[in-house]
């Protein structure tokens, strides 16, 4: 069957927008087609700087034909009504429709209605032009007297059907089978047939079609390069997918920096490669080793970020040109800008030195954090005290843990970070470091903006980092109350100050580091501290627990939990400890894995689904203690004593934190809540009796209620 | 490849026929006269500098003004720049606070206009045969003109060269039809081309002789002075004087200037725009204008300039 290609050559795509245009173009197009009853087969699209194109296999010929009947009104009907049903069927004169005879209600007319198939290359010649003026860009213009808006000026249409051209128009481009190759390398027009031909073409005309390849090429190529000088790649995907957005002929290339800027910290000069230049930073392994075995202070050494080589004094860049004078135009232009940049971070970097880091921590008084929540001074000042205050739970020491706060925002500041935002917290580590300051409070810097993301590590009490962990929660929970103070709580269409992602961050550094921390206080301490006026403090401290109960739902529940579970623990009151959430949700579900619990929770909700259903109908409620003396059947004494005594031990596991021990203790109700169930009945005449046997059930909901709300449990 | 010879041999006449007196890669003055040569070629006016102090050749009537509405409009010509804040005393090798910009601007831009831009790379020495030319992703906007295009920057060996913008808007009417604008930073491109590190020792006659002239020699006492100016004494109270001196005569001509559907003052007020713009500057460079009060400022002057462009349309120049 026929081969649709699609090729929409224009000026120059930016790199970031290229690879979800491609994706867009072929989803729109091959729902397009089938929508106009194409049912096509496999598709393909690809982007260049200059191109987005699409190959479609399979095509059918036509689009299936259709028939319908449309039953019209009664012969002899108003004239009104035979004009509607003549428009309705598309039919020119009544004499088009047929007449079915009915006995009972009259004869009336009857269209027939037949569509008949189109031909591909028509349905392509509507689809196509319509995506194109729906291809959502993030950004779009004009050009010219052009009122058709793409992401930049486009130039020509390739559209062809089984080889033959389908002919169309937009922005006032006839479509047609003409392509260009490379700017520089093959800019003459060529014409094009099929994909297969199309691709080879291009390939001659210096154009890789699929960026995968030319990742591939990029990557392959930036590795052979540093392994023949020995030295190891830093390896950046981001940085990768960017090049081969930037190239149609990737052609990879070493250049030199002086040595000296080596002195500047490694993540600096990968940063400054990466966002201005695009250039990729390369490691000396040899060198690394070397200093190491000397004992020697590697710069960077032991940072978090995973820089903790040293690098080499040459960078990979990746050009589109295949130069005559083999690239020597083209390194030295890159060094000498790269000089440039370096000199410009050398710079930054001793200027910065030059001024303490208390001194950066003051000018934080200009800084605005936001409008209505101050300064970032100010804001450095209450996170101060509440890491001071939080020490206490996570095993630091509350005087390093106010210090690491009131320096922790200080590089803000910094010629450095001004230059390079995503280096805050890494650049006053190396400030404080390089002014002796202790070492868990400069890695406190770095680590009090983890995790970053979902995939960022969390800093580790094991590692030495419980100031780090101090400081980050205070900064988290600052961040999330100021914003519930002021009225900014995530949305459901947006979250722009990350709440989402603080609140995450804050159940991830409890949970990794398995810290007991009664959240509720240190938010109701946090509140205290605001100088915003709040109005409903209570209020405020209970909505921010329900917004952690909500997101450390979602995060169990990505780690496989049942969310019912979940559920059934965050009923009970006061659960404000993360940790200990966790550890009940953890044990109810192994528990409920094991016969025994199994069979409990159906006795324990039939129990409810009686109490329900009695409670409903007499208009009271059975919670409340029962009457020993009422007790007749030996099953209702044996349930009587099992539920005094699993109150009683598993109120003593809980205490002790002890949840297995509470659910082995649960598990002896199961055998004589299965007995009662059994042999008693609980309906009887005798309402005293009937009443008292409702409040012994009642009983089973208070005593399983120490471990969870069973109620809330599926099942 | 047959393609790839035709490519080749289809440029090369074109740049022989360019004029052989002409040393781009030697001196200052004959890189901005190529520039102006070639755009000359291309049918653009070649048109000298506007005599006022503005921040970039945007602000040029020929762009800012001449952007808006159906003429068409070709011109090319070179705008001195000036940007208190980015002086520093003559003491850096890039950093300036007064420099030249070269400005094209096309309406309606020709659908051949990122060509006709890289020959001019071509003929300034810059040759795409050895040079990597890329077009990266740059999008341009003037909040103080409430103007926005999109476009790239124009990398010459992983360098800054150019700003390459389509306007879409200016003084928050629409362009139509759209113009292209490119904007080569001068002395930049210079420093590429002659292979200098430090702006001041850029040849500026292309002479051995006693005439021998540098960039410095013509610049680096104005801009020590003029860092002194900019950055210590120029006096705030008067400047803010006459930033509300400025404001308050745009706006007095804007009304004046109405005759109903047509305007007859839109040139003289959009001066007032301009001044108040680079008084804004000024001011910002002296570090009165807090944060919170920028945002106003540059609101103010957004004003002015979409009144000045308001009457614009409502001149013969406009279209009206």
């Amino acid at each position: 069957m026929p081969e649709l290609l699609l090729e929409l050559f224009s000026e120059e795509i930016p790199a970031r927008m290229q690879r979800r245009a491609a994706e867009d173009l072929k989803r729109l197009v091959t729902g397009g087609l089938a929508a106009q009853g194409l049912a096509a087969g496999e598709a393909q699209a690809f982007a260049t700087p200059r191109r987005l194109a699409l190959v479609v296999n399979d095509v059918p010929a036509r689009s299936p034909g259709s028939a319908e009947e449309r039953k019209g009104p009664r012969v002899g009907a108003p004239e009104a009504a035979i004009q509607g049903f003549l428009k309705a069927a598309g039919l020119g004169s009544i004499g088009d429709a047929s007449v079915v005879s009915d006995a009972k209600k009259g004869d009336y007319y009857l269209a027939r209605i037949e569509r008949p198939g189109r031909g591909a290359g028509e349905i392509v010649a509507e689809v196509v032009p319509d995506v194109m003026r729906r291809l959502p860009w993030p950004k779009s213009m004009r050009w010219g007297w052009q009122t058709f808006t793409w992401v930049r000026p486009l130039h020509g249409i390739v559209c062809l059907l089984d080889g033959e051209v389908v002919p169309f128009e937009v922005a006032g481009i006839e479509s047609g089978n003409i392509t260009r190759g490379h700017r520089f390398h093959g800019n003459a027009p060529f014409a094009v047939g099929g994909f297969a031909r199309y691709v080879k073409k291009l390939r001659a005309s210096k154009v890789l079609l699929d960026p995968a390849e030319r990742i591939e090429i990029i990557e392959a190529r930036a590795r052979e390069l540093a392994g023949k000088h020995k030295l190891q790649l830093v390896e950046d995907a981001g940085l990768l997918a960017e090049n081969a957005g930037l190239t149609e002929w990737p052609v990879v290339m070493m250049g030199h920096f002086d040595e000296a800027f080596l002195q500047v910290p490694p993540e600096v000069i990968i940063t400054s490669l990466r966002t201005h230049q695009k250039c990729f930073a390369l490691r000396d392994v040899r060198r690394t080793a070397s200093k190491a075995r000397a004992g020697e202070r590697v710069a960077g050494a032991g940072s978090t970020v995973g820089e903790q080589r040293q690098l080499a004094n040459r960078f990979l860049l990746v050009a589109n040109l295949e130069a005559e004078d083999g690239g020597a135009a083209i390194v030295a232009g890159n060094e000498k800008v790269i000089r440039a940049r370096l000199s410009d971070a050398r710079f930054f970097w001793e200027q910065d030195l030059k001024k303490p880091l208390d001194e950066m921590a003051t000018a934080l008084r200009g800084v605005t954090f936001h409008e209505k929540l101050g300064t970032q001074w100010e804001r450095v000042e209450r996170i101060a005290e509440l890491s001071h205050r939080i020490a206490g739970a996570v095993d630091a020491v509350p005087e390093d843990a106010r210090r690491a706060a009131q320096l922790a925002k200080a590089d803000l500041v910094s010629g450095m970070v001004g230059e390079f935002p995503e280096l805050q917290g890494l650049m006053g580590r190396y400030y404080a470091e390089s002014a002796g300051t202790k070492p868990e409070i400069a890695r406190a810097i770095e680590l009090h903006y983890k995790p970053k993301g979902p995939t960022d590590t969390v800093p580790k009490e094991e590692e030495g980092d419980s100031v780090a962990i101090a400081v980050a929660l205070a900064d988290k929970l600052d961040t999330l109350v100021g914003f519930w103070a002021i009225d900014e709580k995530p949305t459901g269409s947006g979250d722009p100050y990350q709440l989402r992602r603080a609140a995450l961050g804050v159940i991830r550094i409890v949970l990794e580091n398995d810290l007991r921390l009664p959240l509720g206080k240190f938010l109701r301490q946090c509140l205290a501290l605001q100088t915003t006026t709040v109005k409903s403090p209570l209020g405020l401290a209970d909505g921010l627990l329900d917004f952690f109960a909500d997101r450390l739902k979602v995060h169990l529940r990505e780690q496989g939990a049942r969310h019912d579970l979940i559920d059934a623990v965050f009923a009970l009151p006061g659960q404000d400890d993360l940790a200990l959430v966790v550890k009940r949700v953890e044990a109810l579900g192994a528990f409920l894995e094991t016969d025994d619990g199994a069979s409990l929770l159906i006795g324990v909700k039939r129990a409810a689904s009686i109490l329900a259903i009695e409670e409903k109908k007499d208009r009271t409620s059975y919670d409340g203690d029962y009457d020993l003396r009422l007790l007749e059947a030996p099953e209702e004494l044996a349930l009587a004593a099992a539920i005094e005594s699993v109150k009683q031990d598993t109120a003593a596991a809980i205490a002790v934190e002890n949840f297995k021990g509470a659910m082995r203790a649960l598990a002896e109700l199961r055998r004589p809540v299965d007995a009662f169930f059994d042999k008693v009945t609980v309906n009887v005449e005798d309402q005293r009796l009937r009443q008292n046997r409702l409040r012994l059930l009642s009983q089973i909901r208070t005593a399983t209620m120490t471990v969870a709300d069973f109620s809330r449990i599926a099942g | 490849m047959p393609t790839r010879v035709a490519a080749r041999t289809a440029s090369k006449p074109r740049r022989e026929a360019s004029s052989p007196e002409l040393r781009p890669g030697r001196s200052f003055q004959d890189l901005i006269l190529t520039l102006q040569m070639y755009w000359g070629e291309q049918g653009c006016a070649i048109l000298q500098p506007y005599d006022m102090e503005v921040g970039a050749g945007t602000f040029h009537p020929a762009t800012t003004l001449r952007a808006l509405g159906p003429k068409p409009w070709n011109a090319a010509y070179v705008q001195p720049s000036r940007r208190p804040k980015d002086g520093r005393y003559g003491d850096n090798p890039n950093r300036l606070q007064h420099y030249y910009q070269f400005q094209v601007i096309m309406k309606p831009s020709p659908p051949d206009i990122v060509d006709l831009y890289l020959e001019s790379l071509t003929r300034i020495g810059l040759s795409h045969e050895i040079h990597d030319i890329r077009l990266v992703e740059d999008d341009w906007e003037s909040p103080t003109l409430g103007a926005w295009g999109l476009g790239w920057e124009v990398w010459c060996d992983g360098m800054e060269v150019t700003q390459f913008t389509y306007f879409q808007q200016v003084g928050g009417f629409d362009c139509n039809p759209a113009s292209g604008e490119i904007t080569y930073g001068l002395e930049r491109l210079a420093m590429y081309v002659q292979g200098v590190d430090r702006v001041f020792d850029l040849d500026f006659t292309g002479r051995d002789d006693e005439r021998k002239l540098t960039y410095g020699d013509v610049f680096l006492q104005a801009e020590q002075e003029f860092s002194r100016y900019n950055f210590e004494h120029a006096s705030t109270d008067i400047l803010l004087q006459h930033f509300r001196d400025a404001e308050r005569e745009c706006g007095s001509l804007l009304e004046k200037g109405d005759a109903g559907g047509r305007h007859l003052m839109a040139l003289p007020a959009y001066d007032q725009c301009i001044k108040a713009s680079h008084i804004f500057n000024l001011l910002d460079a002296r570090g009165v204008i807090s944060v919170t009060e920028r945002q106003s400022y540059i609101l103010r002057v957004r004003d002015l300039a979409r009144g000045c462009c308001a009457a614009w349309l409502k001149t013969e120049g406009g279209g009206a």
